[in-house]
């Protein structure tokens, strides 16, 4: 998605990711970041929370249009309201991808020490 | 002088943990990985107008699709094919009602997103920033894609990137907010 942000930028469209993973829209060179401690599938917070929402979609906008120079790096300072262990199952999908599926069936048929 | 910098200081100050939310074998695919291969370099495009004078354009990677009138996205190749993604992108209208949106992604648990999409595309609450004037507007279409792809990102490079700036160009967009799923 970084990348993706880039090559739009390179077409003269400016750009702003939104998301938790800021370190790595950092590393993947980002033009301007913001960045969410939110679990994956919630860039703009809690379901029907509108004003969580909105704090993300105005500091989005703000990096958007008031970024200085590229790289430029604001983090949204909010925590999220659900319990790590909680929120960290929630966010995972009930079947597991078929990527992640093969990795763990590689796993299961490894040599096991 | 003094104020200013008190607020810089606490604006550009980092708190967030990148990979609170990722499962620690995931951790080693995306951290210290650098740049991707011939993107190095900067890249800037600067905002030029006020923010309530220009029109802009969301981008979600959460895989919606219209379930009336649109394709999902290829789920079914993916569960054969496991390292590739389906690279195309859906215009997904300002107009469309939350029970119109699917969601095909096979990485996120798709609950919350189709109980209140603004959690990833926040088309609701743009219109009612463009109703207050904090913006100008919001394009027409927005733009969904599905963001589990394949390493090497030919597709999206080659193809759905440009389309999708055809796209954003056509519908006079000054600007793009990006939310990775």
């Amino acid at each position: 998605m970084p990348v993706l942000a880039r090559w739009i930028e390179a077409a003269g469209i400016p750009t702003v990711v939104v998301t938790m993973m800021p370190a790595v829209a950092e590393e993947r060179r980002a033009p301007r970041i913001v960045g969410v401690e939110f679990p994956f599938g919630h860039p703009f917070g809690m379901p029907n929370d509108r004003v969580m929402q909105r704090r993300v979609l105005e500091l989005a906008l703000r990096v958007l249009a008031g970024a200085a120079s590229f790289g430029t790096r604001v983090d949204l300072d909010m925590e999220w309201p659900v319990p790590l262990r909680e929120a960290y199952k929630a966010w995972q999908p009930k079947v597991p991808s078929p990527i992640v599926r093969k990795m763990l069936e590689a796993r299961q048929d490894g040599p096991r020490s | 002088m003094c104020l200013a910098g008190v607020g810089l200081t606490i604006l550009l100050n980092v708190v967030v943990d990148s990979y609170r939310f990722l499962p620690r074998s995931f951790r080693p695919l995306y951290e210290g990985r650098g740049p991707f291969p011939g993107e190095e370099s900067p890249v800037w495009a600067p905002f030029e107008k006020r923010l309530a004078e220009s029109r802009i354009a969301l981008l979600t990677s959460a895989g919606f699709y219209l379930k009336g009138s649109q394709q999902s996205f290829d789920v079914e190749r993916e569960q054969v094919h496991e390292e590739w993604g389906d690279p195309t992108w859906r215009a997904i209208p300002t107009s469309a009602r939350p029970e119109d949106l699917a969601v095909a992604h096979l990485h996120i648990n798709d609950e919350d997103l189709l109980a209140d999409p603004e959690i990833a595309l926040p088309m609701r609450l743009l219109d009612e920033l463009t109703r207050e004037g904090v913006v100008g507007g919001s394009v027409a279409g927005h733009v969904a894609v599905m963001g589990y792809q394949d390493r090497g990102l030919r597709d999206w490079r080659d193809v759905t990137a440009p389309e999708i700036v055809a796209h954003l160009r056509e519908q006079g967009a000054d600007g793009l907010i990006l939310a990775p799923a």
